[in-house]
Parts: C-alpha cells; structure tokens; sequence
C-alpha cells in the first residue's frame, strides 16, 4: 500500500500547489482590479474612513472639507457653499457614488495618487494623513456675482481664461444643495435624490455644460470664422438686402429679425446679426459647415475636468446637404439642428480671443499637499484649432463692432475694448433665450463670457441677447478685469 | 525511528509554544488595531491557551509517548490563528462566536484525551468495524429525522441536543473510515484479484463489492439530500483514495473519478442547487448580487489583501458572508495577504505530510490504511473548501479543519489528531519491540 500512498500524498500536494496558483492569481496578477471594482465596498469604505482633502475655490473659499462622525463610515463631507459649487465640487455620497470634482480628484483628494505619497511619505512618518487638496481656478465670488445676476431666472454664465482654458466661473440656476447627498443615513440620502429628480426644474442637471439649447446668432461667430476660412468671403463680401431669405426645397422663408431689412457686408451684416446674410451663407458652405463646425467641437464633448463631463454640442448631421438644405440655412444662425451648451459657446468665444486655439477647459487649477505645498499643476493643454490666427483677427474685429455699435452695446466698459457677439434663439419650450458670448480686452483677451437667459428670463417676450444677457456678461468681465 | 520518546515530546512541547506565541501576537494585533490599549483579558487568555496546550501535551506525554510530535503543533497553531481571526470577525460583525468557539476548543481537547485514553490499540477499531457502520450511517441519518434534525442555511444537517447544536456528519465521517479501512484491509485482496471482466475491466464478485457500493451510494444520497454537496465530495473522495491504496489498483481511483463524473451529471440534471452552483462558478460576475454574492465577495477579499494584507484587523470581514466559517480563508486572505495564505497552506501540508508519514510508517494494514483516511479527510475537505472560496472549483460549504468555527467540525478534528497519534505511537511502540523482545531473549 505504501506505494499508493506516497502516490496520494503526492496527489494532495499537486492540489496545494493549484490553490497556490489560484492564491497567487487573486491576491498578485489580478489584486488590484479585484480591490478596485466599484462592486468592492471596501472601495468605498476605504474612502470614507480616512479624511479627504479639501476643495477650495480660487479665492481661498471651502468648497468641501471632511469632518469626523461617529458612525461606520468614518468621514462625512461638509460642503459650506452648497448650491454655489454642487455643479462643479460635485459630492462624495456613499449611496449615489461621488460626482464632479470629487469624482474626477479622487485620487488625489484620498491621498492615493502616488505623486502625493511619495511628496508625503515625511508625513506618513509623522503620522499625519497623505491627503492631496484640489485648487480650483473657480473664484467663490464670481459664482455669487453670476448667481446675484441670474436671479430667479434660469439660465448659465459659462466665465473663463481663455489662454488657459480655466473656468472662472461656470453656475447655472437652478442648482442644488449637496450636503443631503453626503448623509451617512442611506435612506435620508435617498429621500433627498428622489425629491431632487421630481422637481420638474431638475436642479440636479448642471445646464451650463450639460443641456444643449439652440444657440440663435451668436453661432454667427462660427459661421463667419468657417466662410472666412474657406477664402471664398471676406469681410467685405456682399450679400444682398432682403426682408426674408427664400429657401430652397420648401416654401418656408428664413425672416430677419422683427421682420427688418438688412443686408450689404459681411462685417455689417454681423454686426447688426442679419439673418438672411449668414442664412445664404450657410447654403453656400453647404457640407462644407458641419466640418467647419467640428473644428470648434461641434459634436465632441468638451474634456472638462468635471465628472461625468460635458456634453457634446450637436449641429446638422454631416453630408445632409442635398437631403435637407433649408437646415443648413438655418444653422448659419444657430437655428433647426443646431443645439450647444453654454461652455461650448464660451470655447467658440475663447477660440477668437486666443487666436484660433481652443485651450481644454478645466476647473481645478492645482493639487496641493497637507503643507498647502502644489504638487501637481493642471497645465493648459489645447484641444482644438478653430481658425488660423488671421481668420481670428478679422472675428475680433467684428465682434469689437458688435459691442461698439451693433447690437452689444450693452456689453460696453468704459476704458476697456470688448468684443462679443448677440444671440436671440427661439426655441420650442416659450420666450427666445438671450444669449450673449464675448471676451476682454479684445487686445490681449483675459475673460471670455458666455451668457444664456432661458427664455428671456424675466424680461419674456421682450428680451434679446443684447438687452439681458449682455449686461450680465459685462458684470462678470469688469469683475475679472477689476475695471 | 532516529528520534526517541523524549526527544518526540520536546520538540512537541518547544513547537507547541511557538503556535502559543504565534496565536498569543495575532490576539493583540487584533486588539491594537482597535485601540491603544492590550486587551484587558490578555494573561487570561495567554495562561489559558498555554494550560490547554500543556494539559494536551501531558496527555500525549502519557498516553502516546511515542507518537509523531509535529501533528500537535501543527493543529495548535490552525487552531490559535482560527481563533484570532473568529475573534477579530466579531469585533466588525458584533458577534459573540469566539468565546463559544474557546469552549468548544475545551470540548474539543477533551475529546482528544478521551480518544487516546478509550482508544488504547487501533485494532479494536478493526473489530468493531460494522458497529461503526452503522454509528456513521445513524450519524448521517440524524439530521433527518423530524423533532431532532434543523435545517441552517438550507441544508439539513444540525441536531438539536437541548441547547446546543450538532453536526453528527461531522463524527460519521471518521466511523465511515473506521469501517472502510477494516472493511477494505479484510477484502483487498478479492477486491484487488477482481472476477469477472466487464469492459476490459476486471470487476471483483459482488458480493464482494456490495456492502462498499452500498455504503457508498447511501452515504452519498443522503448527505445529497441534506444538501450538503461538499461533504458528499469529500466523502466520495476519501473514499475513492482508500479503495485505491488498499488495492492499489490506479483502475479504481479511474472508476472513482468516472462516477464521480456520471454522480455530478446525474446530480446537475436533477439538482436546481447544483445547476446553480456550477454556473455561479462558471461566471460569478453576472450575478455578482445574488447567487454569487458569496463568491464574489470573497474574491474582492482576496483581491483587496493582496501580497501582504491589510494587516490584522484592517480589512473589512465583516462584509463577507459566513466569514468565520465556510469563507474564513477569505477573511485571512484579507488581513494577511497572500505571505498568510500561502503559510496556512503550507501548515496543512504539514500536517498531511506527518499524517502520510505516519500511515507509511505502520506496519499492520488496518493502522496503514486507517491513518491515510483520517489524512485523507483533512487533505480532501481543505482542498475542497479552499478550491471553493478561491473559485478554484465550485462552491460546496465544508469547513476548514481546525480553523473554522464551529463545535463538530473541531470536535471531529481533534478525534482525527487523536487517532493518527495513537497509530503514530503504536507503530512506534512496535518498531522497538523485537529489539526488546531480542534482548530479553538474550538475557535468557
């Protein structure tokens, strides 16, 4: 027998060796990916038992911090500027996941990011926590100044660098209060999402880079740049003047304004936003527009730092032409098909005011360590040339006419050369939204602004661009510009 | 045999120790985890770990002197570590298993003195082989009978004994071996000649053949209808493993592993729990929230303790389900990482390896046999719980010896530790004789 049980005992050991293999499967090769499944609540618990860095505006204002509790979860977010930030700062909720900046940072606000664990490993002796605080390039105080300038009004204020792609300040109305997301109590949390998703407002949805609305004419400034680009205009090109624009393959006409003439240039038919001009334009660039518009970003979704991200903005689909022309017409005034978000129309703004490049937008600045010391800087990166830097140059021009004597003239600063460009955009849901894009000093640009007041906000029927959102954009630049 | 009683008994009681240690510096880890302060009850705990160590070590230092003097350690060391991690699962889990689990260590020392004092010769056990039939069958039948059986986690294999609980397949395992081994020793030769030939095999007479079949197929429906689908793998294996050493015929270990395939096949048509086990291991993912909840829990265990672990009491067991019984080696995969996973495995294989040992070194074919079954208990269900929560092979609940919680299973461990001593030191005790013998006969 002792043959057969050497056999066996040779057997068992084969099988010890197999669950070494599997052991060292599990707990090497694939350790990590079992340990960072989102299904893994070590995942999450692991977060919450530790504090987290801070989230602090450009202005030195907390946006989150932790705080201790008493309960399971260790660490609860505080967040003391509440429906200030929600859409950037995001929440770090233990029922719904994290969001925003929490999402996009949490690496580096949980210390795990290994730049912040070498920097800290002096720290990590000491006994202090290897958390990382991300800087936002958002100011707490132009937030409230967008917020004080919407009001009860619906609408965005998108404000950025447009050298670098940071985000000054991008709210939108309505907003939320995050703190109820970070309720350690499950069940409290989720009263609060519920509540939230059967407000017909939806507040939860941040409209500045995640809802698309048509954007009327200050998608002009698209239009021109894409038929300047082609060589075949010029500013000076002249284009007929007419009360309304026939339309090929249908009967229906695209109308000017309140039913105005206009017409003559290119450069005035920006400047007063004639839509029959920039409607012919649109057929003569034919399927040639919707790559123009792709070079803006038209149809790709802006990388923003802000989880879940931006929305894409969309326009006609590509190659349509000879099945629909009409549509063509009507995108040449941000009309038919044409839908954008707030942010998209600020990087259209910052693409002439930083001479044809789009710089990535971004909302987080730098990452520092328990010592306030930066250990990563957010570096601005480009992401896409619009326009060569002479097609730039002439757009600054005009948009500088449409503040000066065009239809922004409420956009005016005394002593400072604005540039920017109008938009009333009827839409299907009411009043036409007043929109307005522009940036500052147009020679040497430090802020570009978009604004979108949905609706017209209070003024209704009675808004245009040029009346409600100009205003609101001149605020937030002469708070940049400190004029 | 180079190494005599004595030398036997130190080293016994110097390895013994150092489990003590070992057990004694996870206890406080445990406790330091939680706060800065050792744990009030630590001189306690400590002298009464060492007085059940001494008080096991004396018995065998009485009883069997000359017995193999790793096994003890061995089980002492599972044991303490399996006690350290019952201790610290309670603290997440607020549970109150692990003071039960030390009486239950108690209960289980004395079963071990109490075999080695009742069970003096092995060969008594050979002749009371169908008493023993007939004690595991009655054991395995227990649990079914209406009033006295109670169904836990949906299998049926408690008995309720006043306000306790106990699991008899636990103890039919070691009277089903006790039976086989004699069983087996008496007819391996018939078995092994075989009779007739059927399919190029020779098959020996029935009646030769019957009782073990017969033994084999109640066994196996039974603890099939208790559910319990990984005492009936083990119980299929160890005995598979018996036929083909007593006989040494790699044919029948063939023929095991062919049934085997057609018992599973029958099992899998038949069998909701069993379908559902198979594709659950097949692909846990899908249904990571339901059926395969347990197995994928156990994998993030795994996962998350990595190489080294999280250290002890820093990961989260709580989270696995049954982590101090069936899934204990996940949380010990947490906390101590693969360095710990990989050195309890080495331990069984320790163990096996002594208990493999001893079976060589006896000289009569009952002891021999005898011994590589109760080995092959403890080799077999280890590998059969921990291929399961490694998702090595489908999932079937069996303890891990030694260190899981739970009464019967180490009650049942300790009577195996008992007996592979008492064969350890009776095939010692005969190795000396004949010079004993030889020497009284010169002095005549």
């Amino acid at each position: 027998m002792n043959r057969a049980i050497r056999r066996v005992g040779i057997g068992v050991t084969v099988l010890v060796l197999l669950l070494v293999g599997q052991l060292t499967y599990l707990q090497v090769y694939d350790a990590d990916h079992l340990a960072n499944d989102p299904r893994n609540i070590r995942f999450q618990l692991r977060d919450f038992s530790k504090p987290r860095g801070r989230i602090v505006s450009a202005d030195g204002q907390i946006v989150a911090r932790s705080v201790e509790t008493g309960d399971e979860l260790k660490f609860q977010r505080l967040y003391p500027q509440g429906a200030l930030f929600s859409q950037l700062a995001g929440y770090q909720s233990f029922v719904f996941g994290n969001t925003g900046i929490e999402r996009t940072y949490n690496n580096e606000l949980s210390g795990r990011d290994p730049l912040l664990q070498i920097r800290n490993i002096g720290d990590v002796l000491a006994g202090k926590e290897t958390v990382g605080n991300v800087v936002l390039s958002t100011s707490a105080s132009l937030q409230a100044a967008a917020r004080d300038a919407l009001g009860a009004q619906h609408g965005s204020v998108v404000v950025m660098n447009p050298k670098t792609g940071g985000v000054l300040a991008m709210y939108s109305n309505p907003s939320y209060d995050p703190q109820p997301f970070a309720n350690h109590n499950s069940q409290a949390a989720q009263a609060y999402g519920k509540l939230l998703r059967a407000n017909p407002d939806n507040p939860e949805l941040p409209r500045a880079y995640r809802e698309r609305f048509p954007p009327g004419s200050t998608f002009k400034v698209i239009t021109s740049s894409v038929a300047l680009g082609t060589g075949q205009f010029t500013p000076d090109t002249n284009f007929p003047t007419l009360t309304e624009l026939k339309l090929p393959q249908t009967t229906n006409t695209l109308k000017n304004f309140g039913g105005e003439s206009c017409g003559g240039t290119l450069a005035n038919s920006f400047t007063v936003s004639c839509n029959t001009t920039f409607g012919q334009i649109g057929l003569d660039l034919g399927d040639s527009f919707v790559p123009g518009m792709e070079k803006f970003g038209i149809g790709s979704a802006p990388p923003l730092d802000v989880a879940p991200g931006a929305a894409s903005s969309v326009g006609p689909p590509p190659g349509s032409f000879q099945q629909n022309q009409p549509l063509f017409a009507f995108a040449g005034i941000g009309q038919g098909d044409v839908a954008v978000t707030p942010l998209q129309m600020a990087l259209a703004g910052s693409a002439v005011a930083n001479n044809g490049q789009i710089m990535q937008p971004h909302v987080a600045d730098r990452i520092t360590d328990a010592s306030d010391n930066t250990v990563k800087t957010i570096d601005p990166k480009p992401w896409r040339t619009a326009m060569s830097p002479q097609v730039a140059a002439t757009m600054k021009t005009l948009m500088i006419s449409v503040v000066q004597g065009g239809t922004g003239t409420a956009a005016q600063i005394p002593g400072v050369s604005v540039a920017g460009k109008t938009g009333t955009a009827q839409n299907q849901t009411g009043n036409a939204h007043a929109w307005f894009v522009g940036f500052a000093p147009a020679e040497d640009p430090q802020v570009v602004v978009a604004v979108l007041v949905e609706h017209g906000g209070s003024a209704g029927s009675e808004a245009t661009g040029g009346r409600v959102a100009a205003p609101i954009a001149a605020q937030m630049m002469r708070m940049v510009l400190g004029r | 045999m180079s190494l005599t009683a004595t030398q036997r008994r130190n080293a016994e009681l110097g390895l013994g120790l150092l489990a003590v240690i070992i057990t004694v510096g996870g206890y406080i880890l445990v406790a330091l985890s939680n706060g800065p302060s050792l744990p009030a009850n630590i001189w306690f705990f400590l002298a009464v770990l060492i007085g059940l160590y001494v008080v096991a070590h004396l018995a065998v230092r009485r009883l069997a002197p000359r017995a193999d003097g790793t096994l003890l350690p061995l089980a002492a060391l599972l044991n303490g570590i399996g006690f350290v991690v019952i201790t610290r699962i309670d603290r997440d889990a607020r549970n109150q298993l692990a003071p039960s689990q030390a009486i239950w260590t108690m209960v289980g020392v004395a079963a071990f003195i109490g075999t080695l004092l009742l069970v003096r010769r092995v060969h008594l056990l050979e002749r009371y082989r169908y008493t023993f039939l007939f004690l595991g069958l009655f054991a395995l039948l227990a649990p079914l009978a209406p009033g006295l059986g109670r169904e836990i986690n949906g299998a049926r294999l408690w008995v309720r004994l006043g306000p306790i609980n106990f699991q008899p397949g636990e103890l039919a395992k070691v009277f089903l071996v006790i039976f086989l081994a004699g069983y087996l020793v008496d007819k391996r030769e018939v078995l092994a000649a075989g009779g007739r030939r059927i399919l190029g095999l020779r098959v020996p007479a029935a009646r030769h053949l019957g009782p073990l079949v017969l033994a084999w197929g109640f066994s196996l429906v039974v603890m099939i209808r208790e559910k319990d689908l990984g005492s009936s793998l083990l119980f299929f294996a160890v005995f598979a493993v018996m036929l083909y050493i007593a006989t040494e015929r790699p044919a029948f270990l063939l023929a095991g592993a062919g049934m085997f395939v057609t018992g599973a096949a029958i099992g899998y048509a038949i069998f909701g729990h069993v379908q559902e086990r198979v594709s659950v291991w097949a692909n846990p993912w899908p249904v990571a929230g339901g059926n395969g909840y347990q197995i994928v829990q156990s994998l993030f265990s795994f996962g998350s303790g990595g190489f080294a672990g999280t250290g002890f009491g820093l990961g989260s067991p709580d989270k696995i389900p049954n982590a101090s019984t069936d899934f204990i080696f996940a949380a010990i995969g947490e906390e101590l990482g693969l360095l710990g996973t990989v050195a309890i495995l080495i331990a069984f294989l320790l163990f096996v390896g002594a208990g493999f040992r001893i079976a060589l070194q006896a000289q009569r074919p009952f002891p021999k046999l005898f011994a590589a079954g109760l080995t092959s208990i403890i080799g077999i269900q280890t590998f059969v719980i921990l291929g399961g929560v490694t998702r090595l092979i489908p999932l079937t609940g069996v303890t891990l010896p030694f260190i899981s919680y739970g009464g019967s299973s180490l009650i049942a461990n300790f009577v195996i530790l008992a007996l592979l001593l008492r064969i350890s030191d009776e095939s010692a005790e005969r190795a000396a004789a004949p010079s004993a013998r030889a020497g009284a006969l010169a002095r005549r």
